[in-house]
């Protein structure tokens, strides 16, 4: 029971990596421990940000 | 121990067994039919040896892949593009990026061959070569920094070097948007069904948009499950939408109005701010892709449709009614993505070298991904091949190649060996919900009737019209969040280049220069587009070739910049390793484009093609609809002649260029720096 239930967790959280679902906590967690002192961007200011920087390359192919 | 290993080596000789068998089924089956699975177990089978044995030694003596090493991800986290990812989730972003519409239409397209041709360099092709091109350069960019492929391009042969990757680039966005986009019109032109689904994912998209936006920033799973929810709706709205005598009408559209729509949707959602339309469309698009393939792969096991596509057809002579040209060169330069693709070399030197956390996962990453996106390939090839023969045909091949009225077209395609009849077709376009379904060009529509058939035999025949329509959307979604992206990302391209003429014209985020880039490029993609639908012989034939062409051209620009790199760092005993597909990637580019540009045939020909027109029309034979659009097409003929010339001379100069260079290297004249980042340990646990 307990396996399974870790292996559902696991699959829940690739799939919310898949589709950039967590990428506000992992954004948190990594301002967090490299640089405490500093500022972190709230959801929404982070949502934005990121948008530019993910749509100003080349990321889809034909 | 040696048990362990015993059964191992038992495992990959029952591997080795089954995919032979698997092939030598396909490849000596000269009977009535033959079952699909075969498909997938030789495929399967040549990609796990592939991936087991070739790249594995790629990956330990060739790469030296270094598990202690520490990667850009690590050294240069910022917790944004920078970051260490678990394999898994890099392979699926990889593969979300590379996976588009190209191995879905290329290999519907090849099906004119038969089945065997295709299905040969799909797998041979992608193992060889486009797995191998995109390991490379995903390991080269992964030692560099995660630098771009223009970047490596100009480190290792200048300028020079770096500018032609970037016109090649953007001429194969180009070519590329005007293709998908008329693939898109073909499949919508007068289908109101259709039409109402593709417009319908706009505002659908916009709402997703809003969502992620205002109401729970960042939330893409919600969002992304509400948005697909609404796009299932969205199909099935648009059969009520095709039965209301009213709405029917709005959606009824020809050809020029709906390329002007989508010439305007790209100019649009390329200014538009980026969380109302873009970014939503492209969480959609992804999920839907993904599940898509699923399903597909899903079919294909379980129902194992038959395959009614002979092994071989007639037009390997090059008379091929859906594109000319003979089966050397132009299979591979059709076939395109399936096998090898030049702008994965983007993404793998993008978005992704960024992401790895341990060198050792380039293998799975670049090698893994293409090779199922090989398997994509295969799918679109066993759904066109399921197809009655005749039916393929009909649907595949322009009015003016076989005539505009049921009777002519279906007698001239019954004449060459594959018979099909009025009936049968307007049967087939009513189960699927369609008036017609004859020249309905660019192979989205014949993959649609072909998915319907795979999965409208499992879930009964009453579903047809909904799964044929469901293909379409899947389709037309990602061809358009392509042709948004795309025109967004042409826009920056040309924004560079135009900055180095007026300074103020490179600065991104200035209206003035946003809205000139993009009316560039969208003009750019636009006017093939309407050249596309204005030709009798459906457009595709020109600008499939010239897409093909443009991507293996790039693909042999990414190869030339492996094999420099492993020349000047110490591997060339293993330079053949990229050097060989490049070698073959040259041959058939050089051969097909020699022929598109000097061949007398006015099938094959451009300048021929142009010449011919103009002989007709001067000669007065030419019915007036004809004549009055002849003009514009002798031109764009004489265009993609001397296009195809440039793109020939920039890749025969690259590839003189990095052997000069590598010689001199070799000679001791010139020790080109190793531009590798230093070694730093991982700390990675």
């Amino acid at each position: 029971m307990r396996v399974a239930a870790e292996m559902a967790r696991t699959a829940w959280d690739r799939l919310r990596a898949l589709l950039g679902d967590d990428a506000y906590d992992r954004y948190v967690a990594h301002r967090r421990e490299h640089h405490p002192r500093e500022a972190i961007l709230d959801r929404r200011q982070f949502y934005l940000a990121e948008l530019d920087r993910r749509w100003a390359r080349i990321n889809r192919c034909c | 121990m040696t048990t362990s290993r015993l059964a191992r080596g038992a495992l990959w000789v029952g591997i080795a067994i089954a995919g032979a068998a698997a092939f030598g089924g396909i490849a000596l089956n000269r009977g009535e039919s033959i079952n699909a699975l075969w498909f997938v177990v030789a495929a399967v089978s040549t990609y796990l040896i592939g991936y087991r044995f070739y790249s594995g030694w790629i990956a330990t003596r060739v790469c030296g892949l270094d598990a202690t090493r520490a990667t850009p991800a690590e050294r240069l986290d910022n917790g944004r593009d920078f970051m260490p990812t678990h394999r898994s989730i890099v392979f699926g972003h990889h593969f979300a990026a590379i996976a588009g519409a190209g191995p879905l239409i290329g290999p519907t397209l090849a099906a004119q061959f038969g089945y065997l041709p295709g299905t040969l360099w799909l797998l041979v092709g992608a193992v060889l070569a486009g797995c191998v091109q995109d390991m490379l350069v995903l390991f080269c960019s992964t030692r560099r920094d995660g630098r771009s492929l223009a970047h490596l391009a100009r480190d290792e042969l200048g300028r020079f070097g770096a500018a032609a990757a970037m016109v090649g680039t953007l001429f194969i966005m180009i070519i590329l948007m005007a293709v998908l986009a008329l693939v898109v019109v073909k499949a919508m032109a007068h289908s109101p069904w259709s039409t109402a689904t593709v417009f319908a994912t706009i505002p659908i998209a916009i709402l997703v948009g809003i969502y992620l936006r205002f109401l729970r920033p960042g939330r893409v799973m919600e969002a992304t499950a509400i948005g697909v929810a609404l796009l299932l709706f969205a199909v099935a709205a648009g059969g009520w939408v095709d039965h209301h005598p009213v709405m029917r009408g709005w959606f009824d559209l020809g050809e020029r109005a709906l390329a002007g729509f989508v010439i305007v949707y790209g100019f649009v959602a390329a200014v538009l701010p980026v969380w109302l339309l873009l970014a939503p469309r492209d969480y959609l698009s992804t999920f839907v892709k993904l599940g898509v393939v699923f399903l597909l792969a899903f079919a294909i096991v379980v129902l194992q449709p038959e395959i009614r596509m002979p092994a071989i057809t007639r037009f390997v002579d090059g008379t091929g009614p859906i594109f000319s040209g003979e089966l050397f060169p132009f299979l591979f330069i059709t076939l395109a993505c399936g096998a090898i693709s030049g702008f994965h070399a983007l993404v793998a030197s993008g978005t992704t070298p960024k992401l790895i956390a341990r060198e050792t996962d380039v293998r799975m990453v670049g090698y893994g991904s293409m090779a199922l996106e090989s398997f994509v390939a295969i799918m679109a090839l066993v759904a066109a091949c399921v197809l009655d023969p005749g039916v393929f045909f009909a649907i595949n091949t322009a009015a003016g190649v076989v005539g505009a009225d049921p009777v002519t077209a279906t007698a001239t395609i019954s004449s060459w060996g594959f018979p099909v009849s009025p009936g049968q077709m307007q049967e087939l376009a009513s189960s699927m919900g369609e008036q017609s379904l004859y020249g309905r060009t660019g192979g989205a529509p014949s993959l649609a009737v072909g998915m319907a058939h795979i999965f409208g035999s499992a879930f009964g025949d009453g579903l047809f019209a909904v799964w044929y329509h469901f293909a379409i959307m899947f389709e037309a979604v990602f061809i358009l969040t392509v042709l948004d992206a795309g025109t967004r990302v042409g826009r920056f391209i040309m924004q560079d280049a135009l900055g180095s003429v007026w300074e103020p014209l490179g600065r991104t985020s200035w209206a003035p220069s946003a809205w000139v880039a993009s009316i560039l490029v969208c003009a750019g993609w636009g006017y093939f587009l309407y050249i596309g639908v204005l030709d009798p012989n459906g457009g595709i034939n020109i600008l499939w070739p010239l897409f093909g062409m443009a991507n293996q051209m790039l693909a042999a620009i990414a190869l030339a910049v492996v094999t420099a790199i492993f020349v000047k760092s110490g591997r060339l005993r293993h330079a053949w390793v990229p050097g060989l597909p490049l070698a073959w990637l040259v041959t058939v580019t050089t051969t097909a484009a020699f022929q598109k540009i000097t061949s007398d045939d006015p099938r094959i020909g451009f300048f021929a093609a142009a010449q011919d027109l103009a002989s007709r029309l001067a000669s007065g034979i030419l019915p007036p609809e004809r004549a009055a659009v002849a003009p514009k097409l002798i031109f764009n003929l004489q265009l993609d002649g001397w296009l195809t010339a440039a793109l020939l001379a920039i890749v025969w100069i690259i590839v003189l260029d990095m052997a000069r260079g590598c010689w001199l290297h070799l000679s001791g004249r010139r020790i080109a720096g190793s531009t590798e980042a230093p070694y730093v340990a991982t700390r990675l646990a």
